[in-house]
C-alpha cells in the first residue's frame, strides 16, 4: 500500500507538472464539445439548386418559391436550358437541377398530371440523397395543394389515401446536439483513458526510467495500479467536465441518473485503460504508440455508431462493433441521457464491457514483464 | 553458501537467438570490494549486469547475488541491490527531493529515515539549495552524482554502476570516485563498468570481457604483471584487439 502511495504521488506530480497534459484534460474537452456538435449535424442545408423553367407559369413560380421558402435550398440560378444547368453542376455551382417542362401548368390543370425532372450531383452521397428526398417531399406537398384547389374529392376517393403522422420520441425536436454531444463526450473519455495512459508508460520506456523501476522491489501489480488509477480518475474528471459543458452550453440534462452514467463510465474506463496498457507493452517508442492509438481511434469512431448508425452497417461490420467498447458507451450514453434508462436497462452493456475490461487487462498484465 | 561472496557466477550465459552475448562467465565478487567490469562496446558487460540484477533471464549457468538465486529469487535480489544504468534514470520532471523520496519510498524506507538521510545527502552533495529544482535542469555531472546517491540510498549490499561517468568532466569524475570509495567504506560492494582505464586502476579487482567471455581477472597490478604492461590501458588494448565482434 505504501509503495502504491509513492507511485501515485509521483504520477500525479508529473501529470500536473506537464502543461501539455493539462491542456489535453481541461481545454480539449471544452473546445471539442463546444465546436464539434455544431459541425457534426446530419441535417443538410444550403443545397444549391439550379432551375430550368420552360413553363414560366404561375404554378411553376409557386413551386419554386415553395422550394426556396423551405430553407433547405438556395436558388443558384435560372437557366435557359438543361444543358446550361448541367454546366452549373459541373462547375460545382449547383447540387440539384430541377427541370420544369413546357405546359407544366396546363397539363396539371387539364390532365391532372404533369412531370418534373430532377438531376442530382451525387458526388456527396448524403447531400444528394437527402436533397432529393427533401425536394420530392416538397413537390408532393405542392401536388396535394394543387389537387385541393382544382379537384373536388368525391366522397369516397377512388384512390386510397394513407396519411402518415409521426411523433419523435425521446428527442421531440430531433435536435442533433442531444444525439452528438453524449457521443463526442465518450470519444474524449476514451482518448484520455487509454491513450494518455499508454503514452505515459511508453515514455518511461523511452527515457529508461522503467528499467530503474524494474530493478526495484516494486511489484508488477503495484506498477500497473500506479499507472491505471491516475488515468482512471482523469477519465472520470473529463466526463464530469463534459457533462457540465453539455448542461450549460446545450441544456442537455440526462433524463436518467448520473449514477448510472458514472457506474458505466467506471467500468468502461477499466476496459480502455487495459487497452492502453496493452498498447504500451507492445510499443517501445511514443511514436509507435501514437500511430497505433490514432489507427484505433479511427476504428473506434467509425465503428462506434457515433456518426453512422450501426444498424445500417453490413453484418460483418456489426460484429466488429460488438468488440468495440466505445460503441457500448455511446449507446449507453444515448440511452441514459435521452431515454432515461437505468442500470437494469444497460445491464447487458455493462457486463459485456466488464468482460472486455477483464480480457484486455489480463492480456496486458500477462504480456508486461519486469524481466526479459 | 560463503557469506563473504556477494556475487557468484558459474558459466552464466545469455543467448539472443544465434548470438551469444555472454558466454559462460565464471567469477566471484567479495563483500566490500570495488569490482571493475571492463570490456569493449558490445563485449556483453551490460547484458551480464542485467542478468545479475534480475532484469534479464539467463539462458544457462548459475549465479547468486547477495545470496539469492538469479532464476528464482530475483525479487529478493532487487531489495538488496542498487542499480545505476547507462541511461540516466531519475525523473527529470521531478525535483531532486521528490526523486530521492520516490525511490526511497518504493524501497519501503520510513518517512523519518527518508527525511534524515535526504538532508544528509543533499548536504554532502552540496545540493541543498537545489533540493527543489527539477532534476532536468541540473548539469550532467550533478545528475550522475545524484543518481548514484539515489541508487545507494536504501543501503543495499551491492550496487551496479553501468558506465556511471560517461560524458562527465574529469573533476566530477574524481569526485564521483570519491563517492564510490565512501560507499565501499560503509560496506557496500561496488560493481562498476567503465571505459576509462585510469578508473580501472582505482578498482580492487578488474575483469576484462572480450566477445562475451572473461579473458582476464586480477588486481590491476597483477594484470599489468601478467601482460607485461605498464598501464591498464596497455593491458586492455592487448586483450581487446583480439576481439572479433565489431562495435
Amino acid at each position: 500500500m505504501r509503495t502504491l502511495k509513492f507511485l501515485l504521488q509521483k504520477e500525479f506530480r508529473q501529470i500536473f507538472r506537464n502543461p501539455a497534459i493539462l491542456r489535453i484534460i481541461f481545454v480539449m474537452p471544452m473546445i471539442q464539445l463546444l465546436i464539434l456538435p455544431l459541425a457534426a449535424d446530419y441535417e443538410v442545408k444550403n443545397i444549391k439548386l439550379a432551375v430550368v423553367d420552360h413553363d414560366h407559369s404561375s404554378y411553376s413560380r409557386q413551386l419554386i418559391s415553395k422550394i426556396t421558402a423551405s430553407g433547405y435550398f438556395k436558388l443558384d440560378n435560372y437557366n435557359g436550358s438543361y444543358k446550361e444547368a448541367l454546366q452549373e453542376v459541373e462547375k460545382d455551382h449547383a447540387d440539384l437541377v430541377l427541370e420544369i417542362p413546357d405546359h407544366f401548368e396546363k397539363n396539371l390543370v387539364k390532365e391532372d398530371a404533369s412531370t418534373l425532372f430532377i438531376a442530382i450531383n451525387a458526388i456527396n452521397g448524403v447531400k444528394a440523397g437527402l436533397g432529393s428526398a427533401y425536394l420530392q417531399s416538397i413537390i408532393r406537398d405542392f401536388n396535394g395543394q394543387v389537387r385541393e384547389e382544382w379537384v373536388q374529392f368525391p366522397r369516397f376517393s377512388p384512390e386510397t389515401q394513407v396519411m402518415v403522422t409521426s411523433s419523435n420520441w425521446f428527442n421531440p425536436m430531433m435536435n442533433y446536439r442531444y444525439f452528438m454531444v453524449p457521443g463526442i463526450l465518450v470519444i474524449l473519455v476514451t482518448l484520455v483513458g487509454s491513450f494518455l495512459a499508454s503514452l505515459n508508460i511508453v515514455k518511461e520506456k523511452e527515457v529508461g526510467t522503467i528499467e530503474q523501476i524494474n530493478v526495484t522491489p516494486v511489484r508488477k501489480y503495484q506498477f500497473i495500479l500506479g499507472k491505471l488509477i491516475p488515468f482512471w480518475l482523469l477519465g472520470l474528471f473529463v466526463l464530469t467536465l463534459g457533462l457540465g459543458v453539455a448542461r450549460f452550453a446545450y441544456g442537455i440534462i440526462p433524463a436518467g441518473s448520473l449514477f448510472t452514467i458514472y457506474v458505466f463510465a467506471a467500468v468502461f474506463l477499466l476496459a480502455v485503460l487495459g487497452l492502453g496498457l496493452l498498447v504500451s507493452t507492445f510499443c517501445s517508442t511514443q511514436q509507435q504508440a501514437i500511430l497505433i492509438s490514432f489507427f484505433m481511434m479511427m476504428v473506434f469512431i467509425l465503428l462506434g455508431g457515433l456518426y453512422t448508425s450501426i444498424e445500417s452497417m453490413p453484418e460483418w461490420a456489426q460484429w466488429l462493433t460488438k468488440i468495440n467498447p466505445v460503441s457500448y458507451f455511446i449507446d449507453v450514453m444515448r440511452m441514459v441521457v435521452l431515454k432515461g434508462s437505468g442500470l437494469a436497462d444497460i445491464k447487458t452493456h455493462l457486463l459485456t464491457v466488464f468482460g472486455i475490461a477483464v480480457l484486455l487487462n489480463g492480456w496486458a498484465v500477462v504480456s508486461y514483464r519486469k524481466r526479459s | 553458501m560463503d557469506n563473504n561472496k556477494v556475487i557468484t557466477a558459474h558459466e552464466l550465459t545469455k543467448r539472443f537467438g544465434d548470438f551469444t552475448a555472454v558466454d559462460k562467465i565464471t567469477f566471484e565478487v567479495t563483500r566490500g570490494e570495488i569490482f571493475g567490469f571492463l570490456g569493449a562496446n558490445g563485449a556483453g558487460k551490460t547484458t551480464a549486469m542485467r542478468m545479475l540484477s534480475g532484469l534479464s533471464l539467463p539462458t544457462s549457468g548459475q549465479a547468486t547475488v547477495a545470496g539469492f538465486d538469479v532464476y528464482k529469487q530475483n525479487e529478493q535480489i532487487k531489495k538488496n541491490i542498487g542499480y545505476m544504468s547507462q541511461k540516466f534514470s531519475l525523473y527529470e520532471d521531478l525535483t531532486v527531493k521528490e526523486n530521492i523520496r520516490f525511490y526511497a519510498g518504493i524501497y519501503g524506507k520510513s518517512d523519518a529515515f527518508i527525511k534524515e538521510k535526504t538532508g544528509y545527502i543533499l548536504d554532502h552533495l552540496h545540493m541543498t539549495s537545489e533540493a527543489n529544482k527539477l532534476v532536468g535542469s541540473l548539469p550532467l555531472g550533478w545528475k550522475q552524482k545524484l543518481a548514484f546517491s539515489v541508487a545507494i540510498f536504501h543501503e543495499p549490499q551491492l550496487v551496479f554502476l553501468d558506465e556511471p561517468t560517461g560524458g562527465v568532466d574529469p573533476v566530477t569524475r574524481r569526485e564521483f570516485w570519491q563517492m564510490i570509495y565512501e560507499a565501499a567504506e560503509t560496506g557496500i560492494t561496488v560493481f562498476v563498468t567503465t571505459h576509462y582505464m585510469d578508473e580501472a586502476e582505482y578498482c580492487n579487482r578488474v575483469s576484462i570481457m572480450v566477445d562475451g567471455r572473461i579473458e582476464a581477472l586480477d588486481t590491476p597490478g597483477g594484470l599489468k604483471r601478467t601482460f607485461g604492461a605498464r598501464s591498464m590501458d596497455e593491458v586492455f588494448l592487448k586483450l581487446a584487439r583480439a576481439a572479433k565482434r565489431s562495435e
